[in-house]
């Protein structure tokens, strides 16, 4: 592993080996991979970059990963495609959409995924498991049954049967739980500590999260190796926001890019669920849990583990955050499905309707060039939607009927 | 007087021990009580203001204090307060 220098503790800056480990033993902070910035700017180029696969693992010099890639199912280098109706519908100028609902298993968890259970092969466990409000669950099914790992799936019963079923498929071990997404975390940590699996969120979780930072690279790399003005984030935990900000200034550290990066960085929760955005509304540095209750289950986390960082990051970059509500995400979703054909989970209409609210409060401005994560497909929460949307009509297989519903004169001829 | 659970990860400051008897009416009277049995628990709890780290929690009766009055919370005789590295998760 040429360019990991070890870990580092983001609280205290204490260094450990490369192992499972994820929290540092004097303080209890998140433990973070420091790598040699100086042997990545010379191993690394546009060049080599753009022969490589089209998948996160394009950026591998930039992945904790010794044996590139080991578990693959084709995460990453999804479509960023530009929304000039949904910018007019906004009152915005450029905005663009990550859509990382096309990922194998329809949402950015693959990402992480793929990279924590590559390290976890390195590490020999023979077992993956997860805490997840959904999308990871189908994630690490699905990349533990093609790695040939048995894996254990830790959900909360109430979760949609929509994301049980796409998980259940994969034919893994899926444990619903009694209780909320920080019970089942809970319960994780517990078992983490007492059986050798690689529970991709928790002991491995330092490499995991590393996963999320190309959505970052992928982002610079097409708009022709610029960065955006502004981007938009989904907030559960805190650390897709922190690492996405985190991975635009490494492109500049291993000199990918020819300006330093200026990012504005805004966060998006629902109002059901929004510890970070209440302490940001509230301008103060606690972050008060919450018991989640909102549409946007994959958002649920009431107790986020990196809601001091993303707090940070959106304070250190000007941006802002906003906490919406059931009906904005529905509206949401229903806006960037109209208006550009991308059909987003709940979770994505939060970042639409926060992108929303940011333009209306001018925090989000017209002359930025603006990107919007969207971070999951709108197949895995059709119940959001189910009872607003149906077929314009119902009508029997005639032509009258036909033009009994519809007005001909409105037609193109 | 309460019953204080010790993660693993501190048990080296208390001989072992999973769990400690310390008087004290509130969780700040608590820990402070644990320090002075058992120096060393207030530097790794502690940041350099005084206040808890922020990856440490901490539960009365399993309630989280932050949906208490922090460390101003009461302890009445007999309760179990935990002392909970904070739980990664998510992303």
């Amino acid at each position: 592993m040429p360019y990991v220098l070890g870990l580092r503790c983001r609280e205290c800056a204490r260094e450990y080996e490369i192992a499972p480990i994820f929290t540092c033993e004097w303080c209890f902070g998140p433990l973070e991979v420091a790598y040699d910035y100086e042997a990545i700017s010379g191993a690394i180029s546009r060049e080599k970059i753009a022969a490589g696969p089209a998948s996160i693992w394009r950026y591998s010099d930039l992945l904790p990963v010794e044996r590139n890639p080991a578990v693959d199912l084709g995460a990453g280098f999804t479509p960023l495609v530009r929304a000039d109706r949904l910018a007019s519908e906004l009152g915005l100028g450029e905005v663009w959409i990550k859509n990382d609902t096309l990922n194998p298993t329809n949402s950015f968890k693959d990402r992480v995924t793929s990279v924590a259970l590559s390290k976890a092969l390195e590490f020999g466990f023979k077992t993956a498991a997860c805490a997840s409000t959904g999308n990871l669950a189908n994630s690490v099914a699905a990349h533990a049954a093609h790695a040939g790992l048995r894996s254990f799936v830790f959900i909360p019963a109430n979760l949609e049967q929509g994301k049980i079923i796409t998980t259940a498929v994969y034919g893994g071990n899926v444990v619903a739980i009694d209780g909320n997404y920080d019970d089942v975390n809970r319960l994780c940590a517990e078992l983490a500590g007492m059986y050798p699996w690689a529970f991709v969120n928790v002991n491995v979780r330092t490499f995991y999260a590393e996963g999320s930072r190309t959505l970052a690279f992928e982002t610079a790399e097409q708009l022709g190796w610029e960065t955006p003005d502004h981007v938009v984030v989904p907030v559960a935990s805190g650390s897709l926001l922190t690492k996405i900000r985190k991975g635009f200034g490494e492109l500049h550290t291993v000199g990918l890019l020819d300006e330093e990066p200026k990012v504005r960085v805004s966060g998006a929760q629902a109002l059901g669920c929004s510890p970070v955005a209440a302490a940001w509304l509230n301008d103060t540095e606690n972050i008060k849990p919450v018991k989640p209750s909102t549409i946007a289950k994959s958002l649920a986390i009431g107790n986020p583990a990196d809601g001091y960082f993303a707090l940070d990051a959106v304070r250190q970059t000007g941006g802002g955050f906003a906490a919406v509500t059931d009906e904005e995400i529905v509206d949401g979703m229903r806006l960037l499905a109209r208006t550009e054909g991308i059909f987003a989970e709940t979770a994505g209409g939060v970042t639409i309707a926060t992108l929303r609210r940011l333009a209306d409060q001018g925090v989000v401005r017209p002359d930025e060039r603006v990107v919007a994560y969207i971070t999951g497909h709108g197949l895995k929460t059709l119940d959001a939607v189910a009872d607003q949307v149906g077929p314009t009509a119902t009508i029997p297989a005639s032509l009258d009927a036909f033009h009994a519903a519809f007005d001909p004169s409105t037609f193109d001829q | 007087m309460a019953t204080i659970r010790i993660p693993t990860q501190l048990r080296e400051l208390s001989g072992g021990a999973s769990e400690l008897t310390i008087e004290g009416g509130t969780v700040k009277e608590l820990l402070a009580g644990l320090d002075a049995a058992h120096p060393g628990f207030a530097e790794r709890l502690h940041d350099e203001s005084g206040g808890l780290r922020r990856f440490v929690n901490v539960f009365v009766a399993d309630e989280d204090i932050r949906f208490l009055d922090g460390i101003d919370t009461p302890v009445a005789p007999g309760e179990v307060v935990s002392i909970v590295p904070a739980v990664a998760g998510g992303a």
